[in-house]
């Protein structure tokens, strides 16, 4: 039966069925190189430099290890700095959620496969032109002399417009100079990945399930409370990772809208990029690290990556 | 004609040459121009060498490549600190657009050569004002030439302050009621970068004598206490921090700011637009910037640059490039004739206002060398306090 001479390929796909391990090694070598090597490695490497410290005389980062570094982050400004991107990524996850869950939920259950289609792609297109084009529209969309404005002062309600801006922390200027204005860009910017991930868990859960609560007696309310929204967790916390980290690195949008004060990505392109202190810029690079690996620990909890 | 211009300014040099030919120094400045090494690598700012990619009416590459066979290649460096470190980090480079921070940095650390101004023919031609400017100039050596040099200036909107510009900076730094009676809280911006805490600290200078303050750049703990007060009484006035030029365009067209502190950039675009915004420099003075062209200590192609220096102070040039920047030629003499710029250009842009201008400069814990380690606080701290002020602390 044995025929002397095998193929070479023969004999490479008889050697690797035989060792597993050298498969896997040569299967996930490369990608693990890179994950480990260049993208771990760079961390690490930020790490060992927040233990640096800048020199106040030269300028330049004195490379002995201290803990100074560390200890210039815990101040009152940088810790504002963090609330405030924490606090706008919490605000804009939540909206995020509240606006695309009826939108998904609509596109799952009701929609023919026509009007899906068109829904999907009503989402998806504004990805497919620039982030900074967009941006800069809603600066001028939002502007004082802007459309926003313009048109409550067609229906005779520019005066609403000002008490809303009046309003104390999230008011301004004008929309484009607020907080609430940025809150809006953000959420505009960031949706798409909050319905998609909601609609792909919402199709996932089967019809029978619904009808059954209902044939149970359950009420339309009580079917989604304790039917819909439970199995559709998962889809809306793999949606608020997108949302929730993508508001926490963004740097362009808090440049363009609103009043200046600064976010983490500022605080830190600001210390590195202007005052050479990449120490400190190291350190605070952590917050945002830090930040989002406690979510992801509670967005496993609700079984967010059974949904991507 | 071109050849002519090339034949000519060849004669000059070598004329030039003869002439310094007494003074042999070993180890000194280059005493003649040589043959042309084919290229000149230039450290600059972007926007700063135009081969006319970007728009095909600035261009003073080609025509420079084509009379002198030296290619020209440009690395863009985005922040001084970058330019030092490229130009200390590497010998591959032959000349550096260095702001006034950076140029007293690299003479310091040898990283920049004297120029031999005999060999240039057109140093005469530089503004009186800057042929020894200190920022390149150490125990009467000059370590470059002068490239451009601008102002911080008070753009203001003319609806609002009709007529009569704007006398003071308080304008932008005090709760106050404008000409057109309504406040200006939330109609004016100020810059965001850190030295800005230099502006604060120029108009403290007049309004509060009995601080002391000299120089701008070196302020005492209480000095710079006091600039920080004045910069948190204004960040309750401004909507928002102008970072990116276009943006500010942008909010003096369309959010109805009033007043700001900006660059001549962008009220020349403003003003061609139509808009009804001009500029001033108050009676405090201003803040400004003042850039020359270094060369390295070991640069490799030391004639290239030779041509290049004496190429960068060409009237035509130097007058295209104002245009371009909204910034103020070296040579005077660019500011006529110059389609590009206009005739109103050089004033536009401050020619006048030298006098009253504090340039830039890096604040170091020791005064820029003229105190005790200490005296001073560092560039480092405006940089994290600065941030602190406009995040509202």
């Amino acid at each position: 039966m044995t025929t002397p001479e095998k193929p070479t390929i023969q004999r490479i796909a008889t050697a690797l069925y035989r060792r597993p391990r050298l498969r896997l090694a040569l299967l996930l070598g490369v990608p693990l190189l890179w994950m480990v090597g260049v993208y771990g490695g760079s961390i690490a490497s930020l790490l060992v430099q927040s233990f640096f410290k800048l020199d106040s005389f030269s300028g330049t980062v004195d490379r002995s290890l201290t803990l100074d570094t560390w200890r210039d982050l815990f101040t009152g400004a940088n810790m504002s700095v963090a609330a405030r991107t924490i606090g706008m990524a919490a605000s804009v996850t939540i909206a995020s959620v509240v606006i695309a869950f009826p939108l998904a939920y609509y596109m799952a259950r009701y929609a023919s496969r026509r009007t899906k289609a068109v829904l999907v792609m009503a989402v998806l297109v504004p990805l497919w032109s620039s982030y900074l084009v967009r941006v800069y529209s809603w600066k001028l969309i939002l502007s004082a002399d802007g459309i926003v404005s313009w048109f409550f002062g067609r229906l005779g309600l520019s005066g609403l417009l000002d008490a809303i801006l009046g309003l104390p922390g999230i008011g301004g200027p004008s929309l484009s100079v607020s907080f609430l204005g940025q809150f809006l860009v953000f959420v505009y910017i960031w949706l798409p990945y909050m319905v998609l991930p909601i609609q792909a868990a919402l199709e996932r859960v089967p019809r029978s399930f619904l009808e059954a609560s209902a044939d149970l007696g359950a009420r339309p309310a009580t079917t989604f409370r304790k039917v819909a929204w439970p199995l559709a967790i998962p889809g809306v916390a793999a949606g608020s990772i997108f949302t929730f980290s993508l508001t926490l690195g963004d740097y362009i949008i808090p440049t363009v809208i609103g009043d200046s004060s600064p976010f983490i990505g500022l605080a830190i392109y600001s210390y590195q990029g202007v005052a050479g202190n990449l120490p400190l810029a190291a350190a605070f690079a952590f917050v945002p690290i830090a930040v989002m690996g406690l979510y992801l620990v509670g967005a496993k909890r609700l079984g967010a990556f059974e949904a991507l | 004609m071109r050849r002519m211009v090339s034949l000519l300014a060849a004669l000059a040099l070598v004329l030039a040459a003869c002439g310094s030919g007494d003074e042999a120094v070993a180890g000194g400045p280059l005493q003649e121009i040589g043959e042309g090494e084919g290229a000149v690598v230039i450290v600059a700012w972007a926007g700063y060498i135009e081969n006319g990619e970007t728009d095909s009416a600035y261009d003073w590459v080609t025509q420079f490549e084509a009379d002198t066979g030296c290619a020209v290649e440009v690395k863009t460096a985005g922040t001084s600190d970058e330019m030092v470190a490229l130009m200390t980090g590497s010998d591959e480079f032959d000349l550096v657009t260095a702001s006034g921070d950076a140029s007293l940095r690299l003479i310091a650390g040898g990283t920049v050569q004297e120029v031999n101004t005999d060999l240039i023919p057109s140093w005469s031609t530089v503004d009186d004002r800057l042929q020894s400017a200190p920022w390149h100039t150490v125990d009467g050596k000059h370590y470059g030439t002068p490239y451009q040099w601008g102002a911080n200036v008070l753009a203001y909107n003319t609806d609002v302050f009709g007529n009569s510009p704007p006398a003071s900076w308080s304008v932008i730094f005090e709760p106050t009621d404008l000409p057109d009676g309504a406040t200006n809280e939330g109609r004016v911006q100020a810059y965001d970068g850190p030295i800005y805490v230099a502006d604060a600290a120029v108009y403290l200078k007049s309004l509060r004598p009995e601080l002391g303050i000299g120089d701008p750049y070196q302020l005492n703990e209480d000095q710079y206490q006091a600039a920080l007060g004045v910069l948190r009484t204004q960040r309750t006035l401004v909507g928002r921090y102008w970072h990116d030029a276009f943006i500010q365009i942008d909010d003096f067209t369309n959010e109805g700011v009033a007043a700001s502190a900006s660059w001549p950039f962008q009220v020349n675009i403003l003003q061609a637009d139509g808009a009804p915004i001009a500029s001033t420099i108050p009676a405090e003075g201003a803040t400004g910037w003042a850039d020359t062209t270094m060369m390295h200590a070991n640069a490799p192609h030391p004639n290239c640059a030779y041509k290049w220096l004496d190429w960068s102070l060409n009237p035509k040039v130097q007058g295209d490039l104002a245009a371009w920047f909204g910034s103020v030629p070296s040579v005077p003499a660019a500011c006529e004739g110059n389609d590009l710029l206009g005739a109103e250009g050089c004033t536009t842009n401050g020619f006048e206002n030298f006098d009253r201008i504090s340039f830039w400069k890096t604040p170091t814990e020791d005064c820029n060398g003229t105190a005790a380690a200490g005296a001073c606080v560092p560039y480092y701290r405006w940089v994290t306090d600065y941030l602190a002020v406009i995040g509202g602390r």
